[in-house]
């Protein structure tokens, strides 16, 4: 057992960060939950794909590096350590492509991820529907078989909370194609563009007002047979592989957290006293939690093939979303008053929206409340039931 | 990069736990509760059988060589099983006496139990059960030259004495600090794993109101929060071996920080045992509630969290 990486990974460690230090802008961009700075981030994918850097583990075919799991997890340390933007493309990049891969056909992973890897494509996912939260399987929008076109599907009901959606090109999401299967059967895992004839999307305002999500109504949306990704009927299995990177590494990199909690240790060490003193133990705790989440991710990383090297994708998401709202929380305490409310134009300004984004954790890709049944039930094997 | 343990390490803590599992533990602990040391002498000779204080002794000195990620990974055994007895500190000692004369072989061979003052509290953990008992003060190691009364603890299976310093002994002190954190904080893993296995089980087979209480979210929940806490103080506490042993791509601050997390996992672990299992885990007869107390009393041994925490916000390697 040991820590040690390699010459190669020490050499791809050196690149990313010659190269991040040449072209992370100096001053933050604007929210990327605006127009102005969505545009803006979708220019940043461009040059971090210019640069070879904005998906590292994919195939060089699709614009990636095909860097190992571990130079993924170094490369992502290098980037939240250099103050880069957060990722507009993450949806695309985190959560369809890893079911593009598993389950996409040749000609659609081709036609796909290359615009996906340069920001030409950004995506949104369409999961939610009103009456279709916690309980995805509920969903009722449905997706009707039509010869139209060379032959496709009809999609028909109205999602919500899609992430991006207000600024986003394409959705993927799941539809109904069977009315008489229930739950989880007769579901097909479908792609549209956001600005398809018979769409219509209604952003909604997150807690601090910005269009971060949005509504998205369907009227007869025409969706040919290659954009259903793996057999129709079979879109549950797919969207599973899914869930697990959004509650797992993939989608909230350790690196992220080391950075903050390194950002907060030197906050905490410009602090006098009594706020110090005060706020030590939590600071330390941040420390000691996203450490633990990085090891985790290196144990994942150094056995991919065994499943039971990596904590379980229900356990990581509970214990990075908390630890999201823990340390910017401390953040926001060692700030005080009136810096810690001021979300935009203070340095201090970065940790409160940091603290709006990490609200949304224990909500998002299944509460934490259905994450906790899933550990206890799946993981510990606890009987079911509520 | 392989941050897993390989399978030498994996095949010697099947070897440990068929060796605890043979030696009735808990039977073992009462008996050593109720002043009957024998069964816990002879689980330490067959724990010593596997090699096990070899694995902090140099070849030259009579070991095996320096492991702490092996020592570490055995003592999450021996604090699953909830085995009695100074061995962290039989072991630290080994380790910390290496060379100086005529102790490894007292140490190695499994025949004697040695044990040392916690330099925070000044007690030494079953100084009636050692043949050598040590204080440690200020960097420095000493033969006790007395000590005060023998003190139960709330772990039955722990008797505390206060000690007093006679001779200096030259003694390898960080050593002695770093690998009794370090097998602390394994054995307080080993009891979370084991309290929340209990745990699991009984709510599985407790019924009310016409159903296993296990089925109750209310349960799950906690169960839940337990699991999340005990896998991720794992990877922190397999750092901490590595930072031990002397690897530079560990963090030194892994060690203090496994302490805390291992700590906080056991005692979160013991705290929802106790409530799970309602009355039955309140009291001295259930086995399990040996570990429970046991975790607490591990909570704040070599290393407490706010000494952990202040040892990882100044970047040192052992909680002061």
């Amino acid at each position: 057992m040991d820590l040690e990486f390699g010459a190669a990974e020490e050499d791809f460690r050196a690149e990313a960060r010659a190269w991040l230090a040449a072209h992370v802008p100096t001053r933050p961009l604007p929210s990327l939950e605006t127009a102005e700075g969505f545009a803006a981030h979708r220019a940043w994918e461009r040059e971090l794909y210019e640069g070879g850097w904005s998906v590292v583990s994919w195939p060089e075919a699709y614009g990636g590096r095909g860097a190992s799991p571990t130079e993924w997890l170094v490369f992502e340390e290098e980037y939240y350590a250099a103050g880069a933007p957060g990722r507009v493309s993450q949806n695309g990049i985190s959560l369809l492509a890893p079911t593009l891969f598993a389950h996409g056909t040749e000609e659609q992973l081709a036609r796909l991820l290359p615009p996906m890897a340069s920001g030409e494509t950004i995506w949104a996912q369409a999961w939610s529907e009103p009456e279709a939260g916690s309980d995805l399987a509920a969903l009722r929008s449905r997706a009707e078989r039509t010869a139209r076109d060379g032959g496709g599907w009809l999609l028909n009901g109205q999602k919500t909370w899609s992430s991006r959606a207000a600024f986003a090109d394409r959705a993927f999401g799941l539809f109904r194609t069977d009315p008489e299967a229930q739950r989880h059967r007769g579901l097909s895992y479908l792609m549209f563009p956001l600005d398809a004839e018979g769409v219509t999307v209604r952003p909604i305002g997150r807690l601090d007002g910005k269009p971060a999500f949005a509504e998205i109504f369907l009227q007869d949306v025409f969706v040919p047979d290659a954009d259903v990704i793996g057999e129709p009927g079979q879109g549950w299995r797919a969207a599973m592989s899914t869930a697990g990177n959004e509650r797992g590494l993939t989608l909230r990199s350790p690196g992220r957290f080391t950075a903050a909690a390194e950002r907060l240790r030197r906050l905490w060490e410009r602090q006098a006293e009594p706020a110090r003193g005060a706020a030590a133990g939590r600071v330390a705790d941040a420390w000691i939690r996203a450490r633990a989440y990085q090891l985790a991710g290196y144990a994942a990383a150094s056995s991919p093939a065994d499943p039971s090297a990596a904590p379980p994708s229900s356990v990581n998401k509970l214990f990075w979303s908390e630890l999201d709202i823990d340390l910017h929380e401390t953040a926001l305490d060692l700030l005080g008053p009136g810096a810690a409310e001021i979300a935009e134009g203070l340095p201090g300004s970065v940790w409160l929206d940091g603290w709006i984004f990490a609200l949304a954790g224990p909500v998002y890709a299944g509460t934490n409340e259905i994450q906790r049944d899933i550990v206890a039930e799946r993981v510990l094997g606890l009987p079911r039931g509520r | 990069m392989r941050f897993v343990p390989g399978p030498d390490q994996l095949a010697y803590v099947r070897t440990v736990r068929r060796v605890l599992s043979g030696a009735g533990p808990l039977k073992a602990a009462r008996a050593w509760a109720a002043g009957d040391l024998a069964p816990g002498r002879a689980l330490w000779r067959s724990l010593a059988g596997t090699g096990l204080p070899g694995l902090a002794v140099p070849e030259e000195c009579g070991g095996l060589g320096w492991y702490p990620a092996e020592l570490a990974a055995a003592f999450v055994e021996t604090g699953r099983a909830g085995a009695p007895g100074p061995l962290a500190e039989t072991v630290a000692l080994a380790a910390a006496l290496a060379r100086t004369p005529s102790w490894p072989e007292r140490l190695l061979g499994g025949e004697e139990l040695a044990t040392v003052t916690d330099p925070a509290s000044g007690y030494a953990v079953d100084p009636r059960a050692a043949r050598a008992v040590f204080v440690l003060r200020e960097g420095t190691l000493y033969l006790a030259a007395g000590q005060g009364p023998v003190l139960p603890s709330l772990d039955p299976a722990r008797h505390l004495a206060r000690c007093a310093p006679g001779e200096a002994v030259p003694a390898d002190t960080g050593r002695l600090r770093a690998l009794a954190t370090l097998l602390t904080a394994a054995q307080a893993l080993g009891a979370g794993e084991a309290l929340l296995a209990g745990s699991v089980e009984y709510v599985a087979a407790r019924r009310q109101f016409g159903r296993p209480v296990g089925s109750f979210q209310a349960v799950k929940h906690q169960l839940a929060d337990v699991a999340v806490e005990l896998e991720f103080a794992r990877p922190l506490l397999h750092a901490a071996a590595l930072a031990v042993r002397g690897d530079a791509a560990a963090d030194p601050r892994d060690l203090p920080a496994a302490k805390a997390a291992c700590s906080h996992a056991a005692h979160l672990a013991a705290r929802t045992a106790l409530q799970v299992h309602g009355a039955v885990g309140y009291t001295d007869e259930y086995d399990l509630t040996l570990l429970l107390r046991k975790a607490r009393c591990l909570y704040t041994s070599w290393g407490t969290q706010d000494a952990c925490r202040s040892a990882v916000l100044a970047g040192r390697p052992l909680p002061d």
